[in-house]
């Protein structure tokens, strides 16, 4: 191994690096990102076909499988990639350790506590215990 | 150079401003007729429109130049005349998608 390299042959036949880990954030960021790409434009389509953008007609919409299920994929989905892209932003901009652990931490609760908010009052409208 | 960062600005966003939205939202359609009306009348108060303008922009702006890095990820376009030209046209196209989804949601008197 010459010099600066720092991947063992196994590591580089894994497709890893020193840190042997990381991959599979760059990978799930462009694997959600299609996924938004189709329920993003599902939501603006919906929500130009709806007749009215009355919480009557919202509630009768999500309350079938057909929007609540794109909906609660989208809540998942939109948080998940959400976070990994602030990661992205956070660890190329807070190089101190305490600051970028702070950070990421605060974004990680914000992101599975809003995701849960989200996924909780979807479940509530599309079960019928709203409206 | 301009559009890479509006990539992350938008994205970031879309994060923050756009999900609490969204969170927002749900919540006041699950809370009923009360809250939702008081969420409407935020969000189509002048700045609430704003608001929810800029956030479609973004999400095209998003979705236009995210499409654009996934071309690039494959090693296509780097070539400096077709990439500035694919650039340009994320720009261009939020802007028109932006404003035909407002077209359509005021054409039809939401």
């Amino acid at each position: 191994m010459s010099v600066g390299e720092s991947s063992t042959p196994l590591g580089r036949v894994r497709g890893l690096g020193s840190a042997r880990a990381g991959g599979e954030h760059w990978l799930t960021e462009r694997v959600t990102s299609i996924a938004l790409l189709l329920l993003g434009t599902w939501l603006i389509a919906s929500l130009l076909i709806l007749p009215k953008l009355d919480v009557r007609t919202i509630v009768e919409w999500l309350r079938a499988p057909s929007a609540a299920v794109p909906m609660a994929l989208l809540i998942v989905i939109g948080f998940k990639h959400a976070l990994d892209g602030m990661k992205v932003v956070v660890d190329d901009y807070v190089h101190e350790p305490g600051n970028n652990f702070a950070l990421n931490t605060l974004l990680l609760f914000l992101a599975v506590g809003g995701g849960a908010l989200a996924l909780f009052a979807l479940a509530r409208i599309a079960f019928g215990v709203a409206g | 150079m301009l559009v890479s960062i509006l990539h992350r600005v938008t994205g970031a966003g879309l994060s923050i401003v756009g999900l609490a939205v969204l969170t927002w939202w749900l919540t006041a359609v699950a809370a009923g007729p009360d809250a939702y009306a008081s969420f409407a009348k935020v969000v189509t108060s002048p700045l609430g429109l704003v608001v929810l303008v800029g956030l479609t922009w973004a999400f095209f702006q998003h979705l236009l130049s995210g499409i654009r890095h996934l071309a690039m990820d494959t090693g296509a376009a780097f070539d400096l005349r077709i990439n500035k030209l694919f650039a340009v046209m994320t720009i261009a196209g939020s802007l028109f998608l932006t404003a035909l989804t407002w077209y359509f949601l005021m054409g039809v008197g939401k």
